[in-house]
């Protein structure tokens, strides 16, 4: 059992940030994210965006601004618990007991969501059917690649991802490529190559398809592609994967006990917390009047909630309100040489 | 100001007055119009403020800019006539533009 002041849900620039102002007044906390790397929408959506609202930062990217938090709060040496994500929360004795889909647990007074609009999620084909041969012959993201040695193959998709997979599997297996346009997003030295690969046979190219239906019994044997012109192609394929970027879901949140309003957790705006004592939300997914989905308005709600968390980790100290200038304490927790 | 027309999966249709300067996909969520869900707020970034566009439309709204185009690689079941509504921006010449919303947004 992990015991900490405060678990963070989400590892986004508002959870950093909270992270920060709870290790300035000497809180500490853990975070989980379902993503496997730092950084929420800032590094899943617009890494190499620019973001031109940060104060005193005229202009950065997602991966920037990510890089800095993430130095921010080195002296704090916060655990992070990546690939995972939250399932169950309950009270007991005062405290919250978390679980994640890995069966890990902790033990804290205080949560804090930060999770953005949810987990991270592969987005999915619109056939019914594939669900029914998800993980065993069609797949979101490749964990085993040897199991398509000499196999044909089927990818779908124009991004990096699906142009990096039908380079890497052309060398041992069968690879069609399939994409709904004839332009690709995917860097423009692997359209060049997967264009050469085309001439030498060893991938096969279909634009301005999309997959109408799979046809197997236990495994994929065949599937049906679409032309933007309504025709029909049938094509005999092994494996079908897809790569059409991630979406975000609410998930396991709403069996809470939260009050919500549509996909948003409602808060005060005194300390950003819920209805349930030592459960905050802040950043894009808490609600209030007025809110405002900008990464200060997480800034700003995170530094309360760290506060609103004090009172449930040291209920028999008081927080006096220091400036990171002139106090020693915080100078000393950021490891501040003088 | 500007009627927009909705149409959900079901069928169910409804005319919303959208005031011009907001985005069709504003006037959606301000009117509790089922799925559109625009999970990042308007920033090109999820795809799921998905619209089909009534064919004789498409030619009368603003071009699509190439990062609309990428995000849409991303929707649930996409069509030559698919557009973000957080990119159409509603003005005058777009009153009585119908949009259908897809059966989910991923």
């Amino acid at each position: 059992m992990n015991k900490t002041d405060a678990l963070i849900i989400g590892a986004g620039p508002t959870g950093l940030f909270c992270a920060h102002q709870l290790g300035l007044i000497g809180l500490n906390c853990e975070i989980v994210d379902n993503l496997d790397k730092i950084g929420g929408q800032c590094i899943e959506l617009y890494p190499d965006k620019p973001i031109y609202d940060i104060p005193a930062i005229p202009e950065c990217t997602g991966e920037e601004l990510t890089n800095n938090l993430i130095k921010q709060i080195k002296p704090f040496n916060i655990k992070f618990h990546l690939n995972e994500r939250v399932e169950e929360v309950k009270r007991v004795n005062n405290k919250w007991i978390i679980k994640t889909n890995k069966n890990k647990e902790f033990e804290t007074p205080n949560i804090i969501i930060a999770g953005g609009v949810g987990s991270f999620e592969p987005r999915k084909f619109a056939p019914k059917e594939c669900e029914k041969y998800e993980n065993e012959s069609l797949f979101y993201s490749i964990k085993n690649k040897s199991i398509f040695q000499d196999k044909t193959i089927s990818i779908f998709g124009g991004s990096d991802s699906a142009l990096d997979w039908a380079i890497e599997l052309s060398n041992k297996s069968k690879v069609n490529l399939i994409h709904r346009r004839d332009e690709f997003t995917g860097a423009q030295l692997s359209v060049d190559k997967i264009k050469e690969l085309e001439k030498l046979g060893k991938i096969k190219i279909f634009t301005k398809y999309q997959l109408n239906s799979v046809k197997g019994e236990q495994n994929i044997k065949s599937i049906e592609i679409k032309h933007d012109d309504e025709s029909l192609e049938k094509l005999e394929t092994d494996y079908v994967l897809g790569f059409f970027g991630l979406i975000m879901k609410l998930g396991p949140i709403v069996n809470w006990g939260l009050n919500l309003n549509k996909k948003t957790i409602q808060v005060n705006t005194e300390n950003f917390e819920t209805n349930q004592n030592g459960i905050f939300a802040i950043g894009d997914i808490c609600t209030y009047p007025g809110k405002l989905k900008l990464i200060l308005s997480g800034f700003h709600e995170g530094a309360l909630a760290a506060r609103g968390c004090f009172k449930y980790a040291r209920p028999d100290e008081k927080l006096r309100f220091e400036f990171s200038t002139t106090s020693k304490a915080a100078q000393e927790r950021l490891g501040v040489k003088k | 100001m500007p009627k927009i027309t909705y149409i959900e999966n079901s069928g169910n249709s409804q005319i919303i007055e959208v005031a011009n300067g907001l985005s069709v996909m504003e006037g959606a969520v301000q009117n509790d119009i089922p799925g559109i869900d625009a999970d990042c707020g308007g920033g090109m970034a999820c795809a799921t403020c998905h619209v089909y566009v009534k064919e004789k439309w498409l030619d009368r709204l603003p071009k699509k800019e190439e990062g609309e185009e990428d995000m849409l690689d991303m929707a649930y079941e996409p069509k030559r006539n698919s557009r973000l509504s957080c990119q159409i921006i509603v003005s005058d010449e777009l009153d009585g533009l119908s949009v259908s919303i897809p059966s989910k947004q991923g």
